[in-house]
C-alpha cells in the first residue's frame, strides 16, 4: 500500500468520525496557535523595546556607579555610590573618543500646577543631555551653561507631563511647584513614543543637575553619566579611556574592580534581547504545554480507533497487510490529524496574533520561524503520540481481530 | 497443491494445555473442491486458519503450492495470504461505508506488483454477476450480495486456493444456493476451493468431506454426485431476491 493510498484511507477513517476528529484536531489546533501567538508577541515586544533604544542613540554609553564587594558577596549594581560631576566632566575633557557627556541624577516627586498634580520623574542632567540622548525641544528651549551654574529653577517638561498638568494649554512659561518649590517651564520636549523597560520618555521633567542635587533633592554624587562616543567605531575605544580616566580619579589600586559599570547601547540591547528571550521562551514553553494535552487527545482516540476497527485489522491482515502496513495506516491516520490540526493552527495563531495586536495595542510579529517550529513540533507529535496505538494496532493477532465484536 | 504432514496445534492457556489438532495429514490436489466438517471444537476451524496462514502449527509440515510455509515469518505469512489464498468468511467481513469496487480492491492494495488495480476489481465484480452494484456500500446490499463482494475480493488477487469459513451460514437457503452457484463455478474454472462448514446439505456440494472430531481426521470420503446448486436453484420457487 502506496502512502497516497495511505492517506486516502485515514483521511476516510476520519471522515467518517467527523465530530470525533475536529474535536481532536482542536487540541493540535489550540496547541499551535497558541504557540505562534506568544511567539509574536514575545518577539514584538523584544522589537519594540530595542528600536525604543536605538532612538535613543546608538553610540552612546552609560557609566553607572558600580558594585561593592566585602571578600566574596557582591552588591547589586548601585550599591555605591561613586559618580560625581567632576567625573562627567573629566570624561569629556580627558577622553578624545568621547564627544559629550551628561551626568543625571533622578528620583520621583509630585509636581502641582494650580489645582493639577501628578507624580513624574525629576531628571537633573546638563544642557548636554539633549543631543547625547536624541531628545529634541518642540517649544521654548532647554536650559543653559549658565542655568546650571547657577542652580536655576527652570524645567524642561515631557509631553505626556505638560499634558497632565496643564491640558492643552502650552506649557512653556507656566511656573509650577516640585516638591513645593516654584520652577519656571522654559521648554517642551518632542513626544518620543511611550513604553519600554527604562519608563516613559515623554513622562519626566528635566531640570539643571546641580539644582537637583542641591536644592531639591540634597545628593552629592551622580546616579549616571551618559557619554556619546565621536563614532559608533570608537564605543570600545571610548570604553577604555572612560575606565583609565575614573580608575585615576577614584584613585583605585590595580589589581581592584571598578567601581563603576560602562555599558554601551549595544550591549543593552543585547541584554534586552535576551531578557525577552527568556519570556518569549517561557511563553512559548506554557503554550505548547496545550499542544502536548492536544498531542494526548490524538493518542486517546486513536486508541479509541483502534479498538473500534479491530475487525477491520483483522481483515486487512487476512488480505495480505503485513504489520508494517496497519502500523503505518494508523501512524498516518496521527500524522493527518494533527498536521491538519496544525495547518489550521498556524492560519488561527497568524489571525489571532494580528486581532490581539489590534485589540490591544502590542507588537505582534509572528515569524517564519515560529511558524516552523510549532507545525514542526505539531508534525512531531503526531508520530509521538500517534506511534503507541499504531503499534498497538500492528500487533493484532489476526484470528482474534477477526472474531471481534 | 496442499500437502499437510502431522500437523499439531495446541494453544495454552495458563497452566491447561488444548489440543486442537493432534497430527493431521492430508493431501487436497490442484482444482479439487473441499468442504471440511465437524461439530464445534473438532479442530476444523483451526485447521482452516492454518490453511489460510493465520495461524502456524505448533508442530508438523504444511506446503502450500509447493512452498513449506509452517515456520514463515508474520510478514511472509502475510505475503502469502496476499498471493495465494482467497478468504471468504460467514460474516462477510466487509469494511463498511466503502464501495463495493473499493472492497474487492483492497488485496490488490497490499500487492505492490499489482496493475489496474480499479479495473481488476470491476472485473472480478462482474464475474460475481455485480456489475450493477459496484458502488454500493455494504449496507445497501443485501447479505447475499455482501457475501459475493466477499467472493469477489476473494478471487481478485487471482489466488491458488479459496478458502470458505462457513460462508452459506449468515444466509437463508436460497441465498446459499446462490453462493455455492459461484463456488461450484469457481471450481468448474480449475480453482482450488476449501469450505469448513457443519451443514450436511452445504457439504455435499463439494467433491470431496474431510470429517473432523476432536482434533483428528475421521473421515475422508469422495461425494459420489455433488449437489448442483444450479440445477437446485432451477427446481426451488422464485423468490424475490434482491
Amino acid at each position: 500500500m502506496n502512502l497516497l493510498d495511505s492517506i486516502l484511507v485515514s483521511l476516510e477513517g476520519l471522515t467518517a468520525n467527523k465530530m470525533r476528529s475536529a474535536l481532536t484536531m482542536l487540541g493540535v489546533i489550540i496547541g499551535v496557535s497558541a504557540v505562534i501567538t506568544m511567539l509574536a508577541i514575545g518577539r514584538g515586544a523584544s522589537q519594540k523595546t530595542i528600536n525604543q533604544i536605538q532612538r535613543m542613540g546608538t553610540n552612546v554609553l552609560v557609566v553607572m556607579a558600580g558594585q561593592t564587594r566585602q571578600g566574596a558577596v557582591r552588591g547589586g549594581i548601585g550599591s555605591v555610590q561613586s559618580l560625581t560631576l567632576e567625573d562627567a566632566e573629566a570624561i569629556a575633557q580627558k577622553c578624545p573618543a568621547v564627544l559629550k557627556t551628561e551626568p543625571e541624577v533622578s528620583r520621583n516627586a509630585q509636581v502641582k500646577y494650580h489645582d493639577q498634580n501628578t507624580n513624574t520623574t525629576i531628571l537633573g542632567t546638563t544642557p548636554d543631555f539633549p543631543s547625547v540622548r536624541n531628545f529634541s525641544v518642540q517649544e521654548g528651549k532647554f536650559f543653559t551653561e549658565r542655568d546650571v551654574v547657577e542652580q536655576k529653577r527652570v524645567a524642561v517638561i515631557g509631553s505626556t507631563t505638560a499634558g497632565n498638568l496643564f491640558g492643552k494649554d502650552s506649557a512653556v512659561g507656566k511656573s509650577i511647584l516640585v516638591r513645593g518649590i516654584p520652577f519656571d517651564v522654559v521648554g517642551l520636549l518632542t513626544t518620543k513614543g511611550a513604553g519600554g523597560p527604562f519608563g516613559n520618555p515623554d513622562d519626566q521633567i528635566i531640570i539643571p543637575i546641580t539644582t537637583a542635587m542641591k536644592r531639591v533633592f540634597g545628593m552629592l554624587y551622580v546616579r549616571m553619566i551618559g557619554a556619546e562616543a565621536r563614532s559608533m567605531d570608537l564605543t570600545v575605544e571610548a570604553t577604555k579611556e572612560m575606565t583609565a580616566v575614573l580608575r585615576k580619579r577614584h584613585r583605585l589600586a590595580q589589581g581592584t574592580d571598578d567601581d563603576f559599570m560602562i555599558r554601551n547601547q549595544a550591549e543593552f540591547i543585547e541584554m534586552v534581547a535576551q531578557a525577552s528571550q527568556v519570556f518569549t521562551l517561557l511563553l512559548a514553553g506554557i503554550a505548547s504545554v496545550s499542544l502536548l494535552v492536544g498531542g494526548i487527545g490524538i493518542m486517546n482516540i486513536m486508541l479509541v480507533s483502534v479498538t473500534e476497527r479491530t475487525r477491520e485489522i483483522g481483515i486487512r491482515m487476512a488480505m495480505g497487510a503485513r504489520r508494517l502496513d496497519i502500523q503505518l495506516q494508523f501512524l498516518v491516520e496521527a500524522m493527518v490529524l494533527s498536521l491538519l490540526g496544525g495547518t489550521l493552527g498556524v492560519l488561527l495563531g497568524v489571525v489571532g496574533s494580528w486581532v490581539l495586536a489590534r485589540m490591544t495595542g502590542w507588537n505582534a510579529l509572528v515569524s517564519p520561524s515560529s511558524i516552523l517550529l510549532s507545525f514542526g513540533f505539531a508534525a512531531i507529535v503526531g508520530v509521538f503520540f500517534g506511534f503507541y496505538p499504531a503499534r498497538q494496532a500492528s500487533r493484532l493477532d489476526p484470528i482474534e481481530a477477526l472474531r471481534y465484536e | 497443491m496442499i500437502v499437510v504432514t502431522n500437523l499439531h496445534r495446541t494453544y495454552h492457556m495458563g497452566d491447561v494445555s488444548v489440543h486442537a489438532l493432534g497430527g493431521v495429514s492430508v493431501e487436497i490436489a490442484a482444482g479439487e473442491f473441499v468442504a471440511i466438517t465437524g461439530p464445534s471444537g473438532s479442530g476444523k476451524s483451526t485447521f482452516m486458519n492454518i490453511l489460510g496462514c493465520l495461524d502456524r502449527p505448533t508442530e508438523g509440515r504444511y506446503l502450500l503450492d509447493g512452498r513449506e510455509v509452517s515456520n514463515l515469518s508474520d510478514d511472509q505469512l502475510a505475503e502469502v495470504r496476499n498471493r495465494k489464498i482467497g478468504f471468504v468468511f460467514q460474516t462477510f467481513n466487509l469494511i463498511p461505508r466503502r464501495a463495493a469496487y473499493r472492497q474487492v480492491m483492497l488485496p490488490l492494495l497490499y500487492n505492490p506488483g499489482a496493475t489496474n488495480v480499479e479495473q481488476k476489481a470491476k472485473e472480478a465484480l462482474e464475474r460475481v454477476g455485480l456489475g450493477d452494484r459496484m458502488y454500493h456500500k455494504p449496507n445497501e446490499l443485501s447479505g447475499g450480495q455482501q457475501q459475493r463482494v466477499a467472493i469477489a475480493r476473494a478471487l481478485v488477487n487471482d489466488p491458488v486456493i479459496i478458502l470458505g469459513d462457513e460462508p452459506t451460514g449468515n444466509l437463508d437457503t436460497h441465498t446459499s444456493m446462490e453462493i455455492m452457484a459461484i463456488f461450484r463455478d469457481l471450481h468448474a474454472a480449475g480453482k482450488t476451493v476449501v469450505i469448513v462448514t457443519h451443514e450436511v446439505d452445504i457439504a455435499h456440494h463439494a467433491q470431496r468431506i474431510i470429517g473432523f472430531r476432536d482434533g483428528h481426521i475421521v473421515s475422508d470420503e469422495r461425494v459420489e454426485e455433488p449437489v448442483d446448486a444450479r440445477s437446485e436453484l432451477a427446481t426451488m420457487p422464485v423468490e424475490e431476491t434482491t
